[in-house]
């Protein structure tokens, strides 16, 4: 399988995507730059973390106007699994591709620690490896990871089962205690920890790993079908 | 030419914790009568030649970039500035 790591002017988390992918998963990966215009021949695309454009204006809304933003748009819209992380979360959500958006952490401070999260989802191609209320450790770094939607929209979310990870310990703020949520067709995940951060035991916990191989086993899975 | 005043602003639903803590800092300087502190960005445009449709103009660039519609109001001032 073969997975796109998106770098953006000021992307910092590109390498730990690629580790996870290529070391860890042991799939292929490659990285494409912002100003690019083709993903052809990915199978899946992966936003990473960081502080695209420096985080000017708002978290991620230069980015979404980026030329392989576009691509990113019409991998999602082809039911390409699509998965943002943090800075990448926030570049989804400007773009439209996922519903909402965030603002500074309620105590105001950048938080970087293990948390703990519940997977709330475990239907969806990005946590089909989790059992449905497993407790994970993942990583968050943010300063703005404070997810904020209105009652409508949380109401959808909630009903059509969309968001698939939710903090223990709310550390931001985030509405509903979100820390993950998926478009409607289930292949678009947007989330502030950072499984590619939690992808082998001697850094802490390799329970992001599962995230990775959820997203593998499906692809197989449609494929073997196909075949 | 034009010169364009935007200002962006959480929305009033939508909680300020920035606010929130400058209007607590004021409160520790004894300025008791502050109710509330809303921080927003002020932004100032100069749009260069005789551009037709102004205003829809910067209405779209507000939609599209310069403010997030989900958190955020806007508003704007134009004003014709004639060149010396």
């Amino acid at each position: 399988m073969k997975f796109a790591v998106i770098v953006f002017p000021g992307s910092n988390c590109d390498v730990d995507m690629y580790h996870a992918i290529a070391d860890e998963l042991g799939e292929e990966a490659s990285y494409v730059r912002f100003d690019e215009t083709s993903l052809e021949g990915f199978d899946a695309v992966l936003l990473p973390g960081g502080f695209s454009y420096g985080d000017y204006l708002r978290s991620g809304a230069i980015a979404r106007f980026a030329p392989i933003m576009k691509e990113v748009i019409k991998a999602a819209e082809a039911g390409k699994p699509v998965l943002g992380v943090c800075n990448g979360f926030q570049i989804l959500l400007e773009a439209g591709l996922l519903p909402g958006a965030m603002k500074r952490n309620d105590r105001l401070k950048f938080m970087c620690r293990p948390v703990e999260l519940i997977v709330e989802n475990n239907q969806t191609l990005f946590t089909n490896g989790y059992e449905k209320n497993e407790v994970i450790t993942v990583p968050i770094a943010h300063g703005e990871g404070n997810y904020y939607c209105d009652e409508k929209t949380l109401k959808e979310l909630e009903e059509s089962n969309r968001i698939a990870f939710r903090y223990q310990s709310n550390p931001n703020g985030s509405v509903a205690d979100i820390a993950g949520i998926t478009n409607k067709e289930g292949n678009v995940l947007g989330m502030m920890p950072h499984p590619e951060r939690a992808v082998d035991r001697l850094l802490g916990s390799n329970d992001g790993l599962k995230l990775f191989k959820s997203i593998l086993h499906n692809w197989r899975e449609a494929y073997v079908t196909q075949a | 030419m034009y010169k364009v005043k935007v200002y962006v602003t959480l929305k009033e639903s939508v909680l300020d914790p920035q606010g929130n803590a400058v209007k607590n800092s004021l409160h520790s300087l004894s300025y008791n009568e502050v109710e509330e502190v809303r921080i927003g960005k002020y932004m100032e445009l100069t749009i260069g030649g005789s551009t037709e449709n102004v205003e829809k103009r910067i209405e779209e660039m507000c939609e599209r970039l310069l403010a997030n519609t989900v958190i955020e109001d806007y508003r704007y001032e134009i004003e014709e500035v004639v060149s010396q």
